[in-house]
């Protein structure tokens, strides 16, 4: 086994998937020959042939509701949105069509389809290009939406996601790309569409984050460990649906909870979280939830990212907190 | 006997487009007139300043390329080799048009009133770089949105009664792919405003070629199904870009409806400042007559076998340019980093109750 970066484990699980299933399309802006704008496909159109991986003009909308017309046909397509913050153009594609087509053909029909895209701040890349979008997708009915952590999860969830027949978003950490490294098998394996991660076990307080909140969540708890604060570090790795099994296993243990999330504080993942608990695991609970979020402007400019992204310091704070409650 | 068809399908391919493919031009590579006519619409003074634009352009390329390589701004796109098509088209304009820039139009920005140090302050990704004096929209980033807004503006404008005003857009071909740009176009033709659409055809989208963009043999056809009338035009010419986009505004401002303009023009260097590597996906060849068709070369040769101009003068000009784009850098690195506090201070016109808090929250991280 070696080491292998985030985007370079994603690039594997999607060259499995096009070694196994020779349905298997992958196609959006740049992705052919450039490999895609951050190499994410690199050198698979070389291997499989422009007719399997290739670009298309520049259009999202086009990109999404061909990727329907492809997946009723029998193709399995893994279309890429160069950055989530342009899958706006293609929202209709994405709510309103392929997300419910299993229920109108009462499960007859289905949409096999993996939207790959980039998201998360911190990279001090321009307008809309760090936005956290999860909030949109994670409230559409028939969607499932996933977000790997690590190097180890990036290659197992796609692989997943491309084999499973619902519509997935695969929300890759933009930050994460190059930054996070890890030990990731050569052969296949898989990670499951619906389960979180333990990342770190502990008693005293439950972290729960997602993306590229989780390196956050692993410095924060290294500080609080100097105090004898001995914290657990959920990954959620699914933002729908929500592992509610695991977060409730840990907070009986725990009777604390921080959530995390990088994205703006209004709705969202979080919230979700937070009412999730509060039905099924407030008799736990020793002091009140917890979240730690970005406020709620709009997505910041670059030269305020670093203050208004949650940090390792607002995480280890909340958790102090909680625990002294 | 071959049976009789209804429609002859490859026929009408064929004959699509042929009617588009005529770019108008004025000055060949080389500096000659090739069109009389037109050449005596321009005085010499004219002449001279369409170059000095030209030259101020490539100099706020090549030092803002160098600002970029110090990592002193954030997200640039080079305009190298768009001199004719941005100078020769936004010169036709007036201060009342209501401009909507794509990202990579920060000169044209600039032509229109704003100011070097705020396109600066935009690409450091600061609020002030918005704040500029020109009527126009801040340079949009949604590949296709400034389409729509353009007819919007455009039928505003219709509407205010505005006399001798048009609304203006500039995308890329990769633009034009959009369903936007194509309902932007549908819409100022079905309520005959005046919006002109200008095309940049640099020949890539990144990593994508031009031919593979659409099948259709030009993008100005792009106009027909929207009912608006479109030209291509030579966009390494700025003597034509500028006549064919004074057409362009005096047809619109009139009142006839939209006009769509096609430049063939081309992009030199990478596509942006971040990262992209253009020997990835095209070759010296390709680039090589490009070169060739210079818009500073011919308009140079043209000059100076007049009289009007020297290498001398250019390179003198290029670097009183280069003197005021560093004050301007100065002037932006100046002006203090934004806070959160403000961002949330902005969300709303009355910050809603959650938000004061968060106000409170980061007022007393920011003042640490
Ligand atoms: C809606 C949207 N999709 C994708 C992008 C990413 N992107 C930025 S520039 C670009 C290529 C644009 O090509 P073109 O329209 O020809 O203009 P050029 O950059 O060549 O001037 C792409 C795909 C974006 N900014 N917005």
């Amino acid at each position: 086994m070696a080491k292998k970066t985030y985007i370079k484990a994603i690039t594997e699980g999607i060259d499995i998937a096009l070694a196994e299933d020779p349905k298997t399309l992958v196609f959006g802006e740049d992705v052919g020959k450039n490999g895609g704008v951050f190499r994410a496909t690199n050198g698979l159109q070389k291997k499989y042939g422009a007719d399997r991986v290739f670009s298309t003009p520049l259009a999202e909308s086009g990109i999404l509701g061909m990727s329907i017309g492809l997946a009723v046909t029998g193709w399995r397509p893994v279309p890429e949105i160069q950055f989530s913050g342009f899958i706006f153009e293609a929202l209709d594609s994405i709510v309103a069509q392929m997300s419910r087509i299993r229920f109108q053909y009462n499960g007859t029909k289905n949409a096999p389809i993996t939207i790959r895209t980039p998201y998360g701040g911190g990279t001090h890349t321009a307008e809309l290009h760090g936005d956290d979008f999860e909030n949109f997708f994670v409230g559409v009915p028939g969607l499932r939406v996933v977000t790997p952590s690590s190097a180890y999860d990036a290659k197992g969830l796609i692989i997943s996601a491309i084999e499973n027949n619902d519509p997935v978003v695969f929300l890759e950490n933009l930050r994460l790309y190059r930054s996070v490294k890890g030990e990731v098998p050569d052969d296949k394996y898989t990670v499951p569409l619906d389960k979180a991660n333990v990342v770190q076990e502990g008693k005293d307080v439950t972290i729960i984050a997602y993306g590229g909140e989780v390196s956050e969540a692993q410095k924060a708890v290294k500080k609080l460990a100097k105090d004898n604060i001995s914290a657990e570090i959920i990954d959620l790795r699914s933002l729908y649906p929500l592992d509610t099994d695991t977060i409730f296993a840990s907070i009986k243990k725990t009777h604390h909870v921080v959530i995390v999330q990088e994205a703006q504080k209004q709705a969202g993942v979080g919230a979700q979280v937070a009412s999730a608990i509060s039905e099924g695991a407030i008799m736990y609970l020793d002091a009140p939830v917890s979240r730690v979020a970005a406020p709620n402007s709009v997505y910041p400019f670059p030269q305020a990212e670093n203050v208004w992204l949650p940090t390792a310091n607002d995480i280890e704070e909340a958790a102090r907190d909680t625990v002294n409650y | 006997m071959a049976e009789a068809k209804a429609v002859d399908f490859a026929k009408i391919k064929a004959e699509e487009g042929a009617a588009f493919a005529k770019p108008v031009q004025i000055l060949d590579n080389d500096g000659k007139v090739v069109n009389k006519d037109l050449m005596a619409n321009f005085t010499d003074d004219q002449l001279v300043d369409l170059m000095k634009k030209m030259v101020w352009e490539r100099a706020l390329h090549e030092q803002t390329m160098s600002f970029s390589q110090q990592g002193r701004l954030g997200f640039y796109a080079p305009t190298w080799g768009e001199e004719a098509s941005e100078m020769g088209t936004v010169s036709a304009f007036k201060k009342q048009d209501f401009m909507f820039p794509a990202y990579r139009d920060l000169p044209q920005l600039i032509q229109h009133g704003a100011t070097v140090a705020q396109m600066y302050l935009w690409s450091k990704g600061h609020v002030k770089g918005n704040l500029f004096d020109a009527r126009a929209l801040r340079p949009q980033i949604i590949i296709g949105a400034q389409m729509v807004e353009m007819a919007g503006a455009a039928l505003g404008i219709k509407k205010n009664k505005e006399r001798d005003t048009v609304a203006f857009a500039y995308t890329g071909e990769g633009g034009s792919s959009q369903g936007d740009t194509y309902e932007g176009m549908n819409f100022a033709g079905a309520f005959q405003s005046p919006a002109v659409f200008i095309i940049q055809n640099n020949g890539w989208a990144i990593s994508y070629p031009r031919k593979k963009q659409t099948h259709a043999e030009t993008i100005a056809q792009k106009g027909v199904a929207a009912g608006i009338p479109a030209v291509q035009v030579d966009g390494m010419d700025v003597l034509a870009c500028y006549e064919v986009a004074k057409e362009a505004r005096e047809f619109a401002a009139a009142g006839n409806g939209p006009v769509l303009i096609e430049t063939l023009t081309y992009r030199f260097g990478a596509h942006s400042s971040a990262g992209d590597d253009p020997s990835r996906y095209r070759t010296k060849e390709e680039e090589k007559p490009w070169f060739d068709k210079d818009p500073l070369i011919r308009l140079r040769k043209y000059l100076t076998d007049k009289g009007l101009w020297s290498e001398d003068e250019e390179k003198k000009y290029a670097d009183e340019c280069k003197d005021d784009f560093k004050k301007a850098m100065k002037e932006a690195d100046a002006v203090e980093p934004e806070k959160v506090t403000d961002m949330l201070k902005r969300t709303f016109e009355v910050p809603t109750p959650d938000i004061k808090e968060q106000i409170k929250k980061y007022e007393a991280k920011e003042s640490k």
